[in-house]
């Protein structure tokens, strides 16, 4: 495939080079044309709100915003599973011309009768920011009757990035925090942020910091419950992991409550071991230190034979990723250096200039780094890098299958658990799966490679 | 038909277009429609004129069903586009999706917030190929869905199409115009090899067969093989005549313009079943004035040797339909052709014609029609109708696991199976499959819920 890169995305592409950081042209709108990966900026708000399981999530809009969210994180509740359900306004051509007030009310007095949630958030998307609906007073008046808060969530589709939509999530959860009673709370306590239960992680790490003797007043939002929430305010730390989306949050906790928070990731057995110590060490607690040492060492003891079987088998193997936040790319990257895998192609949907520099340290030299790419880069970069197994989300993984390359999901809809010890094994054996599959031998470009006279595709 | 357990009361008619909120939607919005239909043109790339967010979500929606790469462009609306207009920004887009992929034609289609700030596209693509000089064909639908969902978006950009490509009137041409609804991959290379077997070149407008059922490749491909050339478009008025697969919809018929350009058009329903599919193998003997092939007779002998195989099975079993509206009313007549009940036919698109085309079938075959209808009143039809089986898209899953019925997946979206562009819907084949999954999922039910199980039917 001949391939010329956009003129406007040249500042968004680089190759590492450990003679020095090239500074990233980031955190922008994406190019019109360009076919980025990214949705929008209600998408970022919907999925970080999306898996608090007793809250009613309702999407002002016609019906499509609530269609394509509906179902859409692999995010598990061990209780209600309101989260599941799509609720639309379905705005028609009258709504639009006349105003979508009334159906948004009457939508909202129904609904909340029917499902008696602990909340209702009211998702406004592109339409209603552009006639005007007073969503906030909609919503004023239905929680005065009702007793439960509703929540209006301004992030229409055009307001900005997905970034944009992250803040909107933060700050209706800040509306939130603050209003439930902390009395019981115990001084050794955590708010997991960042991590949304997807295919039961967050059950992972919370028994991780329970053996510890960790309690965990709240995840946001993973198997969220809203009561949780409002009493967020009460614990000691807060442990952030998807830092792209929840570090406002955190940020305005540290502001508004006193509360320090830590970056921390549990994808891959360093960062996991690392984010269990460093949590220990702000507790304060000797007993909770050795229990995070004992912890630590009794799982990679455990995980770590079937890790080596993995290693073996995918020594010389070449990854590419390309996933939302950077700080899932920090973790991968070590992940799969740990399993003998180097990264050749890394890139992120929403990172900052501070995190492509981060990334750019933690990559090996000559590693292609993008910002906000689209598929006809990446399938560029994946041929050109001689990628072996790409990482990313529903989106990537035809380019990838396309070619003949090995492919594994790190995002919302995986079934399979990534995070912790466990998710690290599980992670490995996914990569293992797909990048010495033997299937890969018939394919087109393999079998090329294959029939060169010295055989070596490198 | 003789089936003594059918009502002969004419069925209700349940528009849940609710006075508040849909609870999970059986539909999607209508650019995922128009998008869809550009893939059945070589060459053809969408753009959706408005926020990024609607391009991924759609790619991202198709992707998950095809199991194909499907790029759709956006012109990335921000805050000053939505107060100013959008026609500096679909300029960037145009000029990068051309720089990009190198279209032989892009389609425009808009999405909510295009159409509702009054972005007039027509205009503003005037404007594009006069300051640019470009010949490049560009095709605009305007699909707001607020107004219509994926169905009639699909019909709006194929009718777009023609209105603006179809225009060759030439001399005759032996060749035969086919326009199917949404249907799979394997749909459209099965009625493609119908048309074959008359001897006649087939146009088939969208044909997205090869483009979202594709080959594994070594190169990537920009925009990949596949497709109808937009030169067989422009003389499709040349054709023989037009069989157009669409009984339901409001958006304006393609055919109808097509009649109107000198192919005369039959509208005839999706061809499933025997009767269906003799009806399209007739029209196409009278058109093309051909004998029908002997692989088509065998094809349907077998059917029906299926059919006396397998009737006792499916007498009497009540079965809730759902889905885009061509398939309902299809999958009802084949349903009563068989002696098995549609004891409810549901479409989340907003189309009267779906009752309409409902009406047509013996009095009393279908107990309940509800269109413009959601999950949520699906499933209070299945407490009402209790049936045994369910047949519909992906959409209907944690209904039927919630309530224990058994689901046979059809149409689209599938997207917790599978090979979705493989089902082959259509033709003898294609109902002869379908008969035995039929069959095979009551026969499932019946193992799954007797104590001691059984080895032979």
């Amino acid at each position: 495939m001949s391939f010329d890169l956009l003129k406007e995305r040249r500042a968004q592409v680089v190759r590492n080079n450990r003679g020095g950081v090239v500074a990233l042209d980031c955190n922008k709108a994406s190019a019109a044309g360009s076919v980025s990966q990214r949705a929008c900026t209600f998408c970022g708000s919907r999925v970080v709100l999306y898996p608090i399981a007793d809250a009613l999530h309702l999407v002002h809009g016609p019906v499509g915003c609530a269609a394509y969210t509906w179902d859409i994180r692999g995010a598990l509740s061990s209780g209600p599973e309101l989260h599941r359900i799509s609720c639309s306004t379905d705005m028609r051509e009258r709504e639009v011309v006349f105003g979508g007030e009334q159906r948004l009310e009457a939508s909202l007095r129904r609904l909340i009768a029917q499902h008696a949630p602990r909340a209702a958030f009211v998702y406004g998307t592109c339409i209603v920011g552009v006639i005007g609906d007073d969503v906030p007073a909609v919503c004023k008046r239905v929680e005065a009757d009702v007793g439960i808060p509703v929540i209006p969530v301004l992030a229409e589709g055009f307001r900005g990035t997905k970034r944009d939509g992250y803040n909107a999530a933060c700050g209706a959860l800040l509306t939130l925090i603050g209003t439930g009673d902390t009395t019981a709370v115990t001084p050794q306590s955590i708010n997991l942020l960042g991590d949304f239960n997807v295919a039961g992680e967050s059950w992972i790490i919370r028994k991780y910091f329970e053996e510890m003797g960790v309690e965990v007043v709240s995840v946001l939002t993973g198997d969220g419950r809203v009561d949780e929430i409002r009493r967020a305010h009460g614990a000691r730390l807060n442990v952030v992991q998807c830092a792209g989306s929840m570090t406002p949050l955190a940020k305005a906790m540290q502001e508004r409550y006193g509360i320090p928070f830590i970056r921390v990731s549990f994808f891959g057995i360093e960062d996991t071991a690392d984010a269990l110590y460093r949590t220990a060490e702000h507790m304060n607690s000797p007993e909770i230190m050795e229990g995070a040492r004992a912890l630590v060492s009794r799982e990679i003891s455990r995980v770590l034979p079937e890790l080596r079987v993995c290693k073996q088998d995918l020594a010389g193997k070449r990854a590419g990723l390309y996933v939302g936040g950077a700080f899932k790319a920090f973790s991968l990257v070590r992940a799969l250096r740990q399993l003998g895998v180097s990264v050749v192609l890394a890139g992120t949907q929403t990172g900052s200039k501070e995190e492509y520099e981060e990334l750019q340290a933690v990559c090996d030299e000559h590693t292609v780094i993008v910002d906000d790419t689209n598929p006809l880069e990446l399938a560029s970069f994946l041929v050109e890098q001689d990628v072996d197994v790409f990482i990313g989300g529903v989106k990537e993984r035809p380019i990838a299958y396309k070619l003949g390359i090995g492919f594994c999901d790190h995002n919302h809809e995986r079934k399979i658990a990534l995070a912790g010890f466990d998710g690290a094994l599980a992670f490995a054996r996914e990569v293992r799966a797909t990048a010495t599959s033997p299937i890969w031998n018939l394919m087109p470009r393999r079998m090329r490679t294959a029939a060169m006279p010295m055989g070596d595709k490198r | 038909m003789s089936c003594a357990a059918v009502k002969t009361t004419a069925p209700s008619v349940h528009s849940s277009a609710k006075p508040d909120a849909t609870v999970n939607p059986c539909t999607l919005c209508a650019p995922l429609g128009a998008a869809l239909a550009t893939a059945g043109v070589r060459g053809a790339i969408p753009l959706l004129h408005g926020a990024q967010g609607c391009a991924t979500y759609i790619r991202r929606y198709l992707i998950s069903h095809f199991r194909e790469p499907m790029d759709v462009a956006s012109s990335s609306f921000g805050e000053a586009q939505t107060v100013f207009g959008g026609e500096d920004n679909l300029g960037r887009a145009l000029d990068n999706v051309l720089k990009q992929y190198r279209p032989e034609l892009v389609t425009v289609a808009t999405t909510c917030l295009a159409e509702t700030i009054g972005d007039d596209v027509p205009l503003l693509l005037t404007r594009y190929r006069t300051r640019t000089g470009s010949a490049l064909p560009l095709v605009h639908a305007a699909t707001p869905s607020y107004k219509d969902g994926h169905v009639e978006g699909f019909h709006s950009m194929v009718y777009a199409l023609v209105k603006s490509l179809a225009c060759d009137q030439g001399t005759p041409l032996r060749a035969v115009n086919l326009l199917p609804p949404l249907v799979s991959p394997a749909d459209l290379r099965h009625l493609r090899e119908i048309v074959d077997g008359f001897a006649v070149a087939a146009t088939v407008l969208p044909d997205y067969a090869d483009r979202l059922d594709g080959v594994i490749l070594d190169q990537y491909r920009a925009l990949p093989d596949g497709g109808t050339r937009a030169v067989d478009i422009a003389s499709m008025p040349r054709a023989l005549g037009s069989i157009d697969l669409t009984l339901t919809g409001r958006a304006p018929r393609a055919s109808r313009l097509l009649a109107e350009r000198g192919a005369p058009a039959r509208v005839l329903g999706l061809p499933i079943g025997v009767r269906a599919t003799d009806a399209m193998i007739e029209s196409l003997a009278d058109m093309t004035g051909a004998g029908r092939p002997a692989w088509l007779l065998g094809e349907r002998g077998r059917l029906l040797d299926a059919y006396a195989d397998g009737h006792k099975y499916v007498f009497g079993a009540r079965v809730g339909l759902y889905g885009d509206p061509e398939f309902v009313a299809a999958l009802a007549g084949f349903l009563l052709e068989i002696g098995a009940r549609p004891v409810f036919c549901a479409t989340g698109a907003r189309n009267r014609a779906l009752p309409e085309a409902l009406a047509a079938l013996p009095a009393g075959s279908v107990d309940e029609v509800l269109d413009d209808t959601d999950f949520e009143s699906i499933g209070a039809a299945c407490e009402r109708h209790k049936p045994d089986l369910l047949m519909g898209s992906s959409k209907g899953y944690r209904m039927a696991h919630a309530l224990g019925i058994p689901l046979l997946r059809i149409g689209f979206p599938i997207h917790d199976r599978l090979g979705a562009g493989r089902i082959l819907h259509v033709g003898y084949r294609g109902t002869t499959r379908l008969f035995d999954e039929l069959v095979n999922a009551l026969l499932q039910r019946q193992q799954d819920a007797s104590p001691v199980g059984f080895s032979y039917l």
